[in-house]
């Protein structure tokens, strides 16, 4: 069992503060929804846990079982249990999904090994079928001409295949059509378990009828005003955030 | 002309250690059918300057990195010397392994082919069998690139070379591979690869230049491509000099009616590398496609100029050279697509691309078009990128260390130019250089 804790996280970006100090612990085998309006700070905390050079972290600390991640670079943080699902995954002309995930793997094994590319193959192909992606998907570069679902889905599958400990989920809900998000949401309600903690971030209630979260945080303005279990995100649904934001100012 | 005595180091320094008592020894060694034309070529060596500052055709060139002196023609490779290529994975065995400029080993051409009439076999033999082939197509089309010079040099020097001819009407199936390698420090090579396809035949040839030591070594080589009616002609090489050498290459297209020339360089090694591509089209339905990759790394120079020449109507050439720049490399890409009066339909394209690792290396991108005939279609354009952030964050986010993620990002990158092979082989085996390069 690991846990992920986010200690009065000050994230900046330009000379702009964003997230304005948020303290929140994921265990294993937990799904946290954080939730809340546009541009308040979800997404530019997800990217500096992943370790984005363009987010700074002014203050405070991010922690794996109890030792701190910040001194490490991106892909470090990654092999130690990271995972960020991009709400906008990069396209890369001329890298296959195969290639790209084959790295990905090598750099996890140590000096001197080398993966053994048909156990290699068997278990892409059984993740593929998973989340039922096309076998042809492999040779394909990298998200280049895929559809938002196709985007999506493959996240899904790079984090099935990287197995981490905590995965950051940063709108994987956005751009996706009933059936698109039913893929996405069974994809990762099999890699649910005792190992996976997962922090999803959504504006939209729809998500967690299909992913059901065991805590909800409501962030506004870079700050965790308000945190409860899911029936938060109904309540949520139906009033919107303007009582959370009204509650807020006469608290 | 009367010489002064203040002209002569302007002699020497022109000649380099390529002096008449040089040539003379070297046409010692050379069979009697090739003096007259080495003679010939060795006056006109002599007789071009050195390129100057001013030179057009040499802007951007670092001119103080070609020393011609110091280097030994028909140098004897040393003792023990390992004529094989490492690590160039094509299951074709080498048809021809030059080393030092002589034929060291050859394979075995499959009978089926042999039988059809095909043959690859060395120049010096090409002259004894077929001279008018030699006459009609060793060297024959002119030099515009402004290496004249360098180009009478090797043909006063070369030693013996590759020809590969294809009747009428023949397909080679299997990749024809060639290695050229120079073997002792100072060693100069002059190789050569004439390749004749006769009309509606297709071949498929593969040079790879190679040399395993780290001492200078100075490379001047040339080769021929000629494509008759309907022929189509696949042709790939491997630039794997020692990182210390002095390399020229030249090169020769010629298309002929309906046919196809596709040819791909891949440059990895040598210290200073220029390397000029002549295409010309001279009947409608030619194509060129003109494909390069480069890796520049340290210091290196890697100077590419080319010239595509529309001179029939309904022709096509299309160019992508990639340049990846490390360190303080340099990369010169100059091209020039030149469309004749009467070429109408002309269908021309020209990219540069350069992708640029270091901040302190530099690209220079000098394209150009002369257009006389008022219905085509040319394009042309040039860019130099570093590597995109959020690609290289994307990787890295996946675990994939830095010096991982820009090798993936390059191979990327070059994967555009190798997708157009269409023999996988080959293109794995490319890959496969690049790779051993990066690693290096």
């Amino acid at each position: 069992m690991s846990s992920l804790e986010i200690k009065n996280l000050h994230v900046s970006t330009g000379d702009k503060e964003i997230v304005k100090g948020v303290t929140l612990t994921i265990n294993s085998g937990e799904i946290h929804a954080v939730m809340g309006p546009n541009g308040t700070g979800k997404s530019t905390m997800a990217k500096a846990i992943a370790g984005h050079p363009d987010y700074v972290i002014t203050q405070g600390d991010v922690l794996i079982d109890g030792k701190s991640i910040l001194e490490k670079e991106s892909d470090e943080r990654a092999r130690e249990g990271i995972f960020l699902a991009f709400q906008y995954p990069s396209e890369i002309p001329g890298v296959s999904i195969a290639n790209f995930m084959r790295a990905a793997l090598q750099a996890r094994m140590a000096e001197g090994e080398e993966i053994d590319a048909s156990a290699y193959y068997k278990r892409l192909y059984q993740k593929m079928d998973l989340l039922k992606i096309d076998r042809k998907f492999t040779s394909r570069s990298v998200n280049e001409g895929f559809s938002g679902g196709e985007k999506k889905r493959s996240e899904i599958l790079q984090m099935a295949l990287l197995e981490p400990k905590f995965a950051l989920m940063d709108e994987t809900d956005s751009g996706l059509d009933i059936d698109a998000l039913r893929i996405v949401s069974d994809g990762v309600n099999s890699l649910r378990g005792p190992n996976l903690g997962i922090l999803l971030i959504t504006h939209y209630q729809r998500l967690l009828s299909y992913i059901v979260p065991d805590h909800v945080h409501v962030m506004i303005e870079g700050r965790i005003v308000k945190s409860g279990d899911k029936s938060l995100a109904l309540e949520l649904e139906s009033r919107g955030y303007d009582w959370v934001k009204q509650e807020l100012a006469t608290a | 002309m009367a010489e002064t005595a203040s002209d002569r180091p302007v002699v020497a320094a022109a000649l380099g250690g390529f002096t008449p008592d040089v040539f003379a020894r070297h046409l010692e060694s050379a069979p009697s059918w090739w003096h007259e034309r080495k003679r010939a070529a060795y006056s006109r060596f002599e007789a071009l300057p050195m390129p100057g500052r001013t030179d057009e055709s040499w802007r951007f060139s670092n001119l103080s990195g070609i020393r011609i002196d110091g280097f030994t023609p028909d140098a004897a490779p040393p003792a023990g010397t390992a004529a094989a290529s490492a690590a160039f994975s094509l299951a074709a065995p080498p048809m021809l392994t030059f080393v030092n400029g002589r034929l060291a080993s050859r394979g075995e051409l499959p009978a089926h082919l042999a039988a059809k009439g095909v043959v690859v076999s060395t120049l010096s033999e090409a002259a004894a069998r077929s001279p008018e082939l030699l006459r009609e197509h060793f060297m024959a089309q002119p030099q515009k690139l402004g290496s004249a010079k360098f180009a009478a040099l090797h043909e006063a020097f070369i030693a013996d070379g590759a020809f590969v001819h294809v009747p009428r009407g023949v397909e080679v199936d299997m990749p024809i591979v060639l290695i050229h390698s120079a073997s002792g420090a100072g060693t100069a090579v002059f190789p050569h690869t004439l390749i004749i396809a006769e009309d509606n035949s297709k071949v498929t040839v593969v040079d790879h230049f190679h040399s395993n030591d780290t001492l200078g070594q100075f490379a001047c080589g040339a080769n021929d491509l000629y494509a008759g009616h309907g022929a189509r002609i696949t042709y790939a090489a491997a630039q794997c000099w020692s990182l210390e050498t002095l390399s020229f290459q030249f090169n020769s297209t010629v298309v002929r009616r309906d046919a196809r020339v596709q040819s791909l360089n891949l440059h990895l090694g040598a210290r200073q590398a220029r390397h000029e591509s002549l295409s010309q089209l001279q009947a409608p339905g030619g194509f060129s496609e003109m494909l390069a990759l480069t890796v520049a790394s340290g210091a290196r120079e890697f100077d590419q100029r080319t010239l595509q020449i529309h001179q029939a109507p309904n022709t096509k050439s299309d160019l992508l050279y990639k340049n990846v720049l490390l360190d303080r490399s340099r990369t010169i890409f100059s091209g020039l697509i030149i469309v004749d009066p009467d070429a109408q339909k002309t269908d021309a394209y020209q990219s540069n691309r350069n992708l640029m690792l270091s901040e302190d290396a530099e690209s220079n991108s000098l394209p150009g078009l002369e257009i006389q005939a008022n219905d085509v279609r040319c394009t042309h354009g040039a860019t130099s990128s570093p590597i995109d952030a959020d690609q290289a964050f994307y990787l890295k986010s996946r675990g994939i260390p830095e010096k991982a993620a820009n090798e993936l990002l390059i191979f990327g990158f070059f994967e555009e130019v190798l997708c157009r092979l269409e023999n996988e082989e080959l293109h794995a085996a490319l890959r496969d250089l690049v790779r051993t390069r990066l690693g290096r």
